[in-house]
């Protein structure tokens, strides 16, 4: 396995071998060593390979990775996985704010808690988090799935669109346009698919479903703008 | 004897003031708008040009050289932009304007060797097939917002904010969000789209810093980085955004336009232009980075004189977005279609405007095909006749900007300063710190050297 030390080499310097060498040379693992919570470490990927971050990452790991599977072995600051496009990117630890926001697809997994506004804008992406979320978690989300073993913070799910979140703990209060609805076999086995990929053990029975009730899709449904 | 009929209007509520008045009581909803601020605001009309004398010695005035070139970007950028004139084209998303419209714009901004610039909603390829130079928005929506389109800008345009409606976000009414609109931004069809009004991923200054690193990483530092703010603390957000590292600082003044915001945001909300181009400047000049640091304004471009009086004061190009939908025929009375003009007054009336007055773009049932993503109405607007339309505009301005610049007795248009300019309002005088018109007073710097 390729191994890079960024006591030995600049972010800058990584980055570049990834974008670049990796593709070039067909690399399928590497590992990058004494990360010290370095920013936007692993992001722009666009290639098939396993990424090992030994260690705690800054701002933006895995920013909007495509084909990667980045695994971080410690906690990662904002933007884990932003914009993510495909691949995975998994967190073995805690993950702070805005973790996935704005992704369009693949799975971000977060073994611990992540923090505010978890899967804010999502777009396609799918989170499985392993602990709680804070507040105002999947704000105005579009589209994907998140999935939360622990509890969720207030505000969840404020301003939805079609994206479908499941709590298996507590919520706290729930965000505008944002309700409880029934879950049905489809939803149990949507989430095991998703506990099974991130390799959880929790029983999809204990899960609510949270969706959209769609009152603010429409802002002025009124026929007669006279605008 | 007759009686007289007295009519006094009252200036606190005037005709204007009761029909907003009785609309709001009938509706219980604020307005939605397109376009700029309609109230009469301080601006660039304010300033006039001492031009040559004897004093100074002017060029002739189309013969002599003088150069439009204008490069972006030289900060941080591996590939800086080079322009051939220092006008270009605002951000305009794809939804609020036709596909056909955008290709339009970047023909005619290819021709002109300059930029246009994505919007709200992704690039589309007509755009980038049409557009040597595009400069590619990230949003606070982040809507089709991905790493490829990233990867194919010429430079990236972090936007936090727009003079029409600083701190509030965007949105595309239901009417405007097609199939193809509602695909782009992950939407369903027809749904009222809003925009968030702050990015998802960062906050403060300290965490747009590491933000702009990011997406120089993703794109190995070769593309200029642009920050786009609403005008309002200027002076203190230009300074945050070169704190931050930005390559280009893009200032958006009130007079900006939108394809759809509250009116009351329109009209109430941010500074002017004119005042915001002072504070941009001063921003740069206090952090010694004027000239290291390109600054673009923005928010009620409309002339040549307009763009020369913004370089003058210390802009390195402008933007326009509202002038560039007139040139394609936007608040015409007709529409161009195989060469032949048609009469859009009764689709204007549909609207309850006319030609002139139209700011209905939310609708997006644009009379003349601009605003618009109806299939019938988008077909009133031909890319090559809008190309050509918006090619003729940005030419008459380079014309008279240059014309402005050598009167000026500058062979360079980046050569105008604020000494070749008076104010003819004490306010403008003011906000532009330009002195008043025959005096050497400045308002606010008595006793201050400038």
């Amino acid at each position: 396995m390729e191994s890079l030390d960024l006591r030995k080499i600049s972010v800058r310097e990584l980055n570049r071998f990834l974008h670049q060498e990796v593709p070039a040379r067909n690399i399928r693992a590497i590992e990058i060593l004494n990360p010290d919570g370095k920013h936007n470490l692993a992001c722009g990927m666009d290639a098939p390979v396993k990424i090992d971050i030994r260690g705690h990452g800054g701002y933006y790991v895995g920013g909007m990775n495509k084909q990667a599977e980045i695994t971080v072995h410690g906690n990662v600051g904002w933007g884990v996985a932003e914009n993510m496009m495909s691949g995975c990117v998994r967190v073995k630890g805690f993950a702070s704010e805005s973790a996935g926001a704005s992704g369009h697809g693949g799975t971000l997994i977060i073994e611990g808690d992540a923090s505010l506004r978890c899967g804010i804008s999502m777009k396609g992406i799918d989170i499985v988090v392993g602990g709680s979320v804070g507040n105002f978690s999947c704000f105005m989300a579009q589209a994907g799935r998140l999935v939360v073993c622990g509890d969720a913070g207030d505000g969840l799910g404020d301003s939805l669109y079609e994206a479908v979140i499941y709590v298996r703990g507590k919520i706290k209060s729930l965000g505008a346009d944002a309700r409880e609805e029934p879950m049905t076999e489809a939803d149990y086995a949507a989430v095991k698919e998703l506990l099974d990929r991130a390799g959880f053990d929790c029983d999809p029975k204990e899960f609510k479903r949270v969706a959209s009730a769609k009152t603010l899709y429409n802002w002025n449904a009124d026929a007669n703008q006279e605008y | 004897m007759s009686k007289r009929l007295v009519l006094e209007e009252s200036a606190s509520f005037n005709r204007k003031v009761i029909e907003y008045i009785h609309r709001a009581s009938a509706t219980g909803l604020y307005e939605i708008r397109g376009m700029g601020a309609k109230r009469s605001l301080p601006s660039f009309d304010d300033l006039v040009f001492l031009a040559a004398s004897a004093s100074r010695y002017p060029l002739e005035g189309y013969r002599e050289k003088c150069v439009t070139k204008t490069v972006l970007g030289t900060r941080f950028a591996k590939k800086p932009i080079e322009l051939d004139i220092p006008i270009t084209i605002a951000g305009m998303s794809f939804g609020a304007l036709s596909a056909n419209v955008k290709e339009a714009l970047g023909r005619a901004a290819t021709e002109m060797g300059t930029s246009t610039t994505t919007g709200d909603g992704g690039m589309t390829p007509e755009e980038r097939l049409s557009s040597k130079t595009l400069v590619y928005q990230c949003l606070p929506s982040r809507y089709g917002f991905n790493p490829d389109d990233l990867r194919k800008a010429d430079a990236i345009e972090l936007v936090i904010g727009q003079g029409a409606k600083p701190g509030g976000g965007g949105m595309l009414l239901g009417q405007k969000v097609s199939e193809r609109v509602a695909k782009m931004r992950t939407l369903p069809v027809g749904v009222d789209q809003r925009s968030a009004c702050r990015h998802p991923d960062w906050t403060g200054p300290d965490d747009l810093a590491i933000k702009i690193q990011e997406l120089r990483e993703i794109t190995e530092w070769e593309k200029p980085v642009y920050v786009k703010i609403g005008a309002t603390r200027t002076f203190n957000d230009v300074k945050l955004a070169v704190h931050a590292g930005a390559d280009v600082i893009v200032v958006d003044g009130m007079q900006g336009g939108t394809a759809a915001t509250q009116t009351v945001f329109i009209e109430h909300v941010g500074i002017p232009t004119l005042a915001a181009l002072r504070q941009a400047v001063d921003a740069l000049e206090d952090m010694n980075m004027r000239g290291k640091v390109q600054l673009i304004i923005s928010g009620g471009i409309r002339t040549g004189a307009d763009v020369a009086k913004a370089l003058a004061m210390g802009a390195d190009a402008v933007a326009i977005g509202q002038g560039i939908l007139y040139s394609l025929g936007c608040n015409s009375p007709t529409y161009v279609q195989n060469g032949e003009h048609f009469s859009a007054e009764a689709e204007y009336a549909t609207l309850n405007t006319a030609p002139g007055y139209c700011h209905h773009c939310h609708t997006g049932k644009c009379p003349v095909g601009i605003t618009t993503q109806d299939e019938l109405l988008e077909q009133r607007l031909d890319p090559a006749v809008g190309a050509k339309r918006v090619k003729n505009y940005l030419k008459t301005l380079n014309m008279e900007l240059t014309t402005v610049a050598r009167a000026c007795g500058k062979s360079n248009v980046h050569h105008l300063e604020r000494e070749d300019l008076v104010a003819l309002t004490v306010e403008a005088a003011a906000m532009a710190r330009i002195p008043l018109a025959g005096t050497d007073w400045i308002p606010g710097m008595e006793g201050r050297r400038f």
